[in-house]
């Protein structure tokens, strides 16, 4: 008896450590296969060089680190304020019989493939923006736009966390020295909270960092310094999967290599967004 | 003495403000309804009409601009099998050994900095990992096994995340009584606290079916394009999702393309739609 129960939570805890080991394992993998170009290139031509022709030998990211700097803010901009809006509605506004409908639809936005918000990108929004405002119509706007609604779902249901946990006497207090609702929303909760929706904001961020395939299907794709929304541009994700079914050599190396950017990228941002989260989780 | 210096400004009044922005966020919080109902029913309007028992039981012809999709059905249901039968047992292996044995501790935060971290890691850098590891070093070469382990290792952090919530909530009072009686912990966790935790299990397990279907870019390069009935793990295979970027895509067909999506977003649905009645049968039943 006492032995089962010692191999059984051994056995538990190997499976425990799965995660941990296939994170070690991507990192990895994605490194040796990465690492080399970027030390044969020098790390500073790889990442500001504005020349990608990788079947010529040209191995600058700087068009695509641009692309998803830009789609990415873009997204934000959209999704920070509706996100935060929408979390503040269902924590203080919505009645409860409509805060429940609205929660298991905002899982269900996040729930549809991304191939599938693409998909919509291409018949609908692409010709609206480009008979609208001009241009290609796949540009960085359009993807902002698919993007901000895609992240949408992880801004909100982090920012409802955060706003759930503002301490009531906080609001009661307010609303007693005579507060508005919205006076207490905006002097007391919102701030409070305020560590809670930047976190809701920096894992938006990575989702929009990291999103493939819908932003493939409408930003356009062209290697080239975006300076204007309206313009096609390049994304380190869509650069990736764009080119890796026929990649081979150096060229193969070159996409791992923008792998590893990313990879590095996300993963300083979920450094930030986790010690934000347990910072705030131990003062509770 | 100062007199009280009158302000400047017109006052807004304070009532107003909090009546205008209630309904600023009515608006809002109404247009991200409208735009999910739209994009459903958009697909739906233009996709229903192709989902006929054909469509979906017939062989593609000529790069599926005719004919069905029914080995892309295949495939995505072979790959989501293969990926639940790993992810399942590890993810909730790992929730049981958090929840019911660690005493918190170095190990138990290092593990869930992990799993964290798994659940950030984009879907494009899973599809280089599985390339790389499983079709290229492994020598799985593009197959339904590469495909389902690369989609077990991205679901993984959703099933244990969701199995650890619903472990969580099982009263302290069950563990005790249980231990009261002499029973050893893990029969405790096989027979007092798991079943209580099964539903809330589940829903994780559910929804990780959802991403699975949907996923393209991590499917892509390990599960490869095949447009064959995929025979055995070791076949190569498309899922639903990889032919329906193909087709839209590459602009092969439209009808068929908006077909293959309704199957998409009707497999969503249902599969959130399950999720939450699991999920409200649980709480319902703990509290």
């Amino acid at each position: 008896m006492r032995l089962r129960e010692f191999v059984i939570e051994k056995l538990l805890f190997i499976a425990a450590l799965s995660s941990l080991a296939v994170l070690a394992l991507i990192a990895v993998f994605v490194f040796i296969e990465g690492t080399p170009i970027m030390l044969r290139e020098g790390l500073g031509s790889f990442l500001l060089g504005a020349k990608w022709a990788p079947t010529k030998g040209s191995f600058g990211i700087l068009p695509m680190i641009m692309g998803s700097i830009w789609v990415t803010v873009g997204a934000l901009l959209i999704a920070g304020p509706v996100g935060v809006a929408c979390a503040v509605f269902l924590v203080e506004i919505a009645p409860r019989q409509v805060a429940d409908v609205v929660r298991p639809a905002i899982q269900l936005l996040a729930g549809i493939p991304s191939v599938v918000y693409g998909f919509i990108g291409i018949v609908v929004l692409v010709p609206f923006i480009r008979e609208t405002f001009g241009g290609p119509g796949l540009s960085i706007l359009s993807a902002a736009i698919i993007l901000g609604v895609m992240v949408l779902p992880t801004v909100i249901s982090i920012a409802q966390n955060a706003l759930e946990a503002v301490p009531v006497e906080y609001k009661q207090g307010a609303l007693a020295l005579g507060c508005t609702h919205w006076q207490t929303i905006l002097l007391v909760i919102l701030p409070t909270a305020r560590t809670g929706l930047i976190t809701a904001l920096v894992l938006g961020m990575g989702r929009a960092v990291g999103e493939t395939m819908a932003v493939i299907m409408v930003v356009g794709n062209a290697v080239k310094l975006p300076i204007n929304p309206l313009d096609p541009a390049r994304t380190l994700t869509s650069n990736i999967a764009l080119e890796m079914a026929y990649a081979a050599g150096a060229h193969r190396e070159a996409l791992f290599a923008t792998g590893v950017v990313l990879f590095v990228f996300i993963m300083i941002l979920n450094a930030l967004a986790n010690m934000r989260l347990r910072r705030r989780g131990s003062h509770r | 003495m100062i007199p009280d210096q009158p302000s400047r400004r017109p006052r807004l009044n304070p009532e107003k403000v909090h009546v205008a922005a209630v309904v600023a966020l009515w608006t809002t919080a109404g247009v991200t309804l409208a735009v999910l109902a739209a994009i459903i029913v958009f697909i739906l309007v233009h996709g229903l009409p192709m989902l006929t028992p054909e469509f979906l039981l017939a062989q593609p012809e000529s790069m599926g601009r005719a004919g069905g999709i029914f080995p892309t059905i295949v495939g995505t249901l072979a790959l989501t099998a293969v990926a639940l039968a790993i992810a399942t047992p590890l993810g909730v292996g790992t929730a049981i050994y958090l929840n019911e044995y660690s005493r918190g501790g170095r190990a138990a935060a290092a593990i869930r900095f992990g799993v964290d971290c798994l659940a950030g890691v984009p879907s494009i850098i899973f599809g280089l990992f599985g390339f790389i590891f499983f079709v290229i070093y492994l020598k799985m070469g593009w197959s339904v096994l590469s495909g389902g382990l690369t989609l077990a290792v991205m679901v993984l952090p959703t099933i244990m995340r969701t199995a650890e919530e619903a472990l969580r909530a099982v009263p302290a009072s069950y563990r005790q009584v249980s231990f009261a009686t002499g029973a050893t912990t893990w029969q405790t966790v096989t027979r007092v606290v798991l079943p209580v935790a099964l539903p809330g299990t589940v829903t994780g397990i559910v929804l990780s079916i959802g991403r699975c279907v949907g996923e393209t870019a991590a499917v892509i390069f390990t599960a490869g394009t095949a447009l064959r009935l995929p025979l055995s793990i070791f076949s190569p295979t498309r899922t639903m999702a990889v032919h329906f970027y193909i087709l839209a895509r590459e602009g092969l067909s439209m009808p068929h393309a908006y077909g293959t999506a309704a199957v998409l977003v009707i497999t969503i649905l249902l599969v959130n739609t399950i999720a939450n009645a699991i999920m409200l049968r649980f709480r319902a039943g703990v509290t």
